[in-house]
């Protein structure tokens, strides 16, 4: 599937470029950034690639989507 | 309004304080530093002048603006005499007449006499002025020495050149110099042997520099210099004030029309972003809308493999209706979008929007300004607080130094480079970022004070680099951020620019620009007077595109280069609606005035406007509804005049998420590359041919006004209305007037925007409400949107398109003067003539290595495809780098593209490819399967549309 190779190469752009400071810092902003932007398609194939290890992750990106998961699942259309 | 010319006052206004004078018995008050011509000219006595137009210094040589004055010798010329204090003036007496009659003559007798069958006939000031000045006899004769055997050139494919009617008035070189800032014209010889010449003496006028601005036609008093259009048409009979259609500068012009004819289009004077100037594009290139490509019929088709069948408004209607109801049946609410057009007007993007919101129950809407601006949207959003450029075009005039970071205004916004060039020209300093050597950096008598060609893909490191320089050095404005932005947030940023790791020396290993260019421009933006940025798509089409513009946002707050004129952050907008389109709401995070879709509140208000529940989630922005298509999860889509396949980035990646998908349908002028891959097509209109208005990029709300009637009957924004209303949604919008009235409802910085306000005011720039009720040139004076201006850490992230042994050349794109985007309007006008393709700019050095000269085929290879195209050999670009246009669907620059895009908001980074350039003889497999693949899908079936 393209969208899922996609989400992890932009939900870590993403935690690089959004803050510079602490590592939680970023994946607060990073976690607000994907709820704003990210369709909840996106938001659903991100949240099943961490429940499944999240592979290729880095560590504040797999945090902010940890941070969104305790937020509940995207609203249904 | 019926045909005249509009009212010349002869020279430009003074600016001191109001002085009394009497001219012919009446008293006036007029600006210290008017002209005499000019104070007369406004009580309504002008003054017979052949070498005076107002839009130009008083140039004094034709001696026809001849007056008396109390207490004064002679017979001083109206033009070059200011007013002063109870001067009296008479304009007219026996002998100013005599005088005058006798220049009149000495003109005359050197001029054909052929007014009847002259295309200027009845509009020609030489005409005019022996009329006025009563001419009756020309006492020289006609026999003597003269240029009336002069060949004339008809070279240019939009204006005619002929001497033998030229009056050596100068006006058409000073047009040239003082309005284009071209210098491509000049008077060639002396005395009688004085002709106006174009370049050198081998030049025609397509030879020369001349760039077609068309300013040396308006300017000229005869018909020397004439539009073909009107030898061939005849003249105009009415003019309609509009708005061009191109690029985000937003010209005025005066449509001149025959009947349902348009004869030519003139600048409008009172225009507040063109001021009577034009370029090529807005002045000549509106042939398309006359095309015999224009596509008049609705059409459909069941595949894409088969014929297009045409058929009424209704079964084309009823037909995209009933496929997207039943994508959503089958597939999800959520498998259906659309895509607004930053070409179209307001108050079509904002249905195009509402459309998808209310009629398709989601928010998958984007436009094209995905692709360009977006980073702006993002980064202006949360530094000042509001989505857009700070200034008025107007306010380049009191700066003192210019920085042009990323664009290439002189082909991309050429009228506001030609006001960016007369400030330079008085002495403005100029900084130009730019991996390329645009012609800014040294034009005629223009000089940049820096130039530093950046390696592509460095902005966030070099705007580091200078804020480093800016800090360290003491240069901040301290007192404004003190005043003007949060205190804290500037310290954690200064103390993060303030770093080693940020210094010009260690970044110049990143940039390669010299750390000593990279202190001088940033003590001269800093130290300079008032610094004024303007940037473009160099900035924004980059993965770190958001992060550049905050950068850029921090720069100017830091030096306290806000909130007054001269000043500033300027994105330069690369269509003419882009603005609008973006305030408008057609980003699927948020409603029209830029206010995100989870707000209960915004959502709300709009729920109750338009009768419906909205969705509060986020929609699908346009690389995600590709990338979806190609899941298989987005399976239908309206796409009004933008062609997608051609301007976005990986296309075959494009055309794989087209093809996926069950229903698309193509709103547009012409049959575009992404109609290749539609099932319906429904003609649309050309901004001659509709009602609405465009916002430019200085945020100025323009009116468009239709002057012939569209080919297939219908305005865009009716077919969306239809298109709504078979989908059963309760729309009856009888004007776009009512239109921007629900616009002004429900958007608190349109408030005071109508169609009526527009037609008094001529323009507004948003917002504009209670606070505001005549617009605002100027923003965040006093104080930022946000409040506090907020200091964003930016941290340089280096691309992930990396060179290497495979691909070790870095492209970057852009577009040139006579071709505008993907060339579906100017590609099918003469600008052809300037630019017949695409050519790869590539360096002498990485030429000889590859055995490439200029002119030769060349295969153009990245990771994404490969296209072929002709080399020109320039040291324009650096070592490394190549460069090219996309205007051309023969070569599709964007099959080597890639879907890397900016980290905030996905725009695409078109500006760094890695590549790799090889000989070649022919095109590649893509482009032949292509265009066999684009002549299979453009069939259309030898039918009568059914009723």
């Amino acid at each position: 599937m393209i969208t899922a190779e996609k989400t992890v190469h932009m939900a870590n752009q993403i935690a690089r470029s959004i803050a510079a400071g602490s590592e939680d810092e970023a994946a607060r902003a990073t976690a607000d950034h994907i709820a704003k932007f990210w369709d909840p398609r996106m938001r659903q194939i991100i949240l099943d690639h961490v429940a499944e290890g999240g592979e290729d992750m880095l560590p504040a990106a797999r945090r902010a989507v940890e941070i969104l998961r305790d937020q509940g699942p995207p609203r249904p259309a | 309004m019926v045909y005249g010319p509009q009212h010349d006052l002869g020279t430009p206004p003074g600016a001191g304080p109001h002085i009394a004078l009497t001219i012919d018995g009446a008293t006036v008050r007029v600006p210290a530093g008017t002209s005499v011509m000019r104070a007369a000219a406004l009580l309504g006595n002008d003054i017979p002048k052949l070498c005076a137009t107002d839009n130009m210094k008083a140039f004094g040589s034709c001696r026809l603006c001849l007056v008396e004055i109390e207490g004064t010798r002679g017979t001083p010329a109206a033009c070059t005499t200011p007013v002063r204090e109870g001067m009296v003036v008479k304009t007219q007496s026996d002998r100013l007449a005599r005088l005058r009659r006798g220049v009149m003559e000495l003109y005359i007798s050197d001029h054909p006499l052929d007014c009847l069958t002259c295309s200027a006939n009845n509009d020609c000031e030489l005409q005019d002025q022996a009329a006025a000045v009563g001419l009756r006899d020309v006492r020289f004769g006609y026999d003597g020495e003269n240029h009336l055997a002069m060949p004339p050139d008809g070279s240019n494919p939009y204006f005619d050149f002929d001497p033998a009617k030229c009056i050596v008035c100068s006006r058409c070189v000073r047009a040239c110099d003082e309005v284009q800032g071209t210098f491509a014209l000049t008077i060639d010889g002396r005395g009688f042997a004085s002709i106006v010449s174009a370049g050198t003496p081998v030049d025609d006028f397509l030879s020369s520099e001349c760039v077609s601005c068309g300013a040396c036609v308006q300017a000229c008093p005869t018909a020397t210099l004439t539009e073909k259009s009107v030898s061939e048409i005849g003249l105009p009979q009415r003019a309609v004030v509009t708005t061009c259609a191109y690029c985000g500068v937003g010209c005025t012009f005066r449509a001149e029309m025959r009947g349902e004819q348009l004869v030519r289009m003139v600048p409008w004077k009172e225009g507040k972003a063109n001021h009577g100037h034009s370029c090529v594009k807005g002045r000549f290139a509106y042939g398309y809308a006359k095309h015999a490509d224009r596509i008049t019929t609705p059409m459909i088709r069941g595949s894409i493999d088969e014929p297009w069948r045409p058929v009424s408004w209704v079964e084309a209607l009823s037909y995209a209706a009933s496929e997207i109801r039943r994508v959503q049946a089958t597939y999800g609410m959520r498998a259906v979008g659309g895509i607004s057009s930053s070409r179209c007007t307001n108050e079509e993007t904002y249905l195009v929007q509402k459309l998808v919101r209310a009629g398709m129950g989601n928010n998958n809407i984007d436009t094209c300004a995905r692709v360009c601006h977006s980073p702006t949207g993002y980064g202006l959003k949360a530094t000042f607080g509001t989505s857009a450029g700070t200034q008025d075009f107007d306010s380049v005039a009191a700066a003192d130094i210019i920085m042009v970071i990323g664009a290439n205004p002189t082909d991309g916004h050429p009228v506001f480079a030609s006001r960016i060039k007369q400030r330079l020209r008085q002495g403005a300093k100029l900084i130009v970022v730019d991996p390329r050597r645009i012609d800014l950096v040294r034009t005629p008598h223009i000089e940049a004070a820096f130039h530093l060609p950046l390696q592509p893909g460095t902005n966030v490191a070099l705007l580091s680099a200078m804020a480093h320089t800016i800090v360290t050095e003491g240069l901040v404005d301290e007192a404004f951020v003190r005043e003007r932005c949060d205190w804290d947030e500037y310290r954690e940023w200064a103390a993060f620019v303030a770093r080693p790791e940020h210094s010009p020396e260690f970044l110049e290993a990143v940039t390669r620009v010299p750390a000593a260019d990279v202190r001088g421009a940033a003590r001269l933006y800093a130290t300079g007077g008032n610094g004024a940025i303007y940037y473009g798509l160099g900035v924004t089409e980059h993965s770190q595109g958001s992060s550049t513009v905050m950068a850029i946002a921090n720069l100017a707050m830091a030096t306290g280069n806000l909130g007054r004129p001269g000043v500033g952050v300027n994105p330069l907008r690369g269509q003419n609606n882009v603005q609008g389109s973006c305030d408008m709401g057609s980003f699927p995070h948020e409603l029209p005035g830029y206010r995100h879709i989870s707000d209960p509140e915004t959502r709300a208000a709009f729920a109750a406007d338009w009768g419906v529940a909205l969705d509060p989630e986020p929609g699908l922005r346009i690389p995600n509804m590709i990338d979806a298509a190609v899941d298989g999860a987005f399976k239908a889509i309206y796409i009004q005049g933008e062609d997608i396949l051609q301007s976005d980035p990986n296309t075959r990646h494009v055309a794989e998420g087209l093809e996926a998908m069950e229903c698309v349908i193509v709103h547009d002028l012409f049959l575009n590359e992404t109609a290749n891959f539609a099932h319906v097509f429904l003609p649309g209109s050309t901004f001659l041919e509709k009602n609405g208005t465009f916002t430019n990029a200085e945020r100025r709300i323009q009116p468009v006004r239709k002057v012939m009637e569209p080919p297939a009957g219908l305005e865009d924004w009716e077919v969306t209305q239809k298109l709504a209303q078979t989908l059963g949604l309760d729309w009856n919008y009888t004007h776009p007037s009512e239109i921007m009235d629900e616009i002004a409802r429900l958007t608190p910085t349109f408030r005071g925007v109508s169609f009526a306000k527009l037609d008094a005011a001529g323009s507004l720039q948003w917002p504009v409400n209670e606070a505001a009720p005549e617009g605002t040139p100027v923003m965040h004076v006093g104080a930022f949107t946000r409040g506090k201006g907020k200091f964003v850490v930016t941290d340089y992230v280096p691309t992930d398109e990396k060179t290497g042994p495979r691909y070790p050349l870095l492209l970057t794109t852009g577009r040139i003067l006579s071709q505008y985007n993907v060339g579906a309007q100017t590609r099918r006008t003469a600008n052809t003539i300037w630019h017949q393709g695409d050519v790869l700019e590539i360096h002498p050095s990485d030429a000889d290595n590859r055995g490439v000269k200029s002119g030769d085929w060349v295969r153009l290879a990245s990771r994404s495809g490969e296209t072929t195209l002709r080399a020109l050999v320039t040291d324009r670009v650096a070592p490394g780098i190549v460069y090219t246009t996309f205007h051309h669907p023969q070569t599709q620059a964007n099959v080597v593209t890639t879907e890397f895009s900016d980290w905030a908001t996905n725009c695409p980074e078109y500006k760094v490819t890695a590549v790799e350039v090889t000989a070649s003889n022919g095109p590649t497999d893509w482009q032949s399967a292509y265009r066999e693949f684009s002549d299979r899908a453009r069939r259309v079936e030898d039918v009568e549309p059914a009723e």
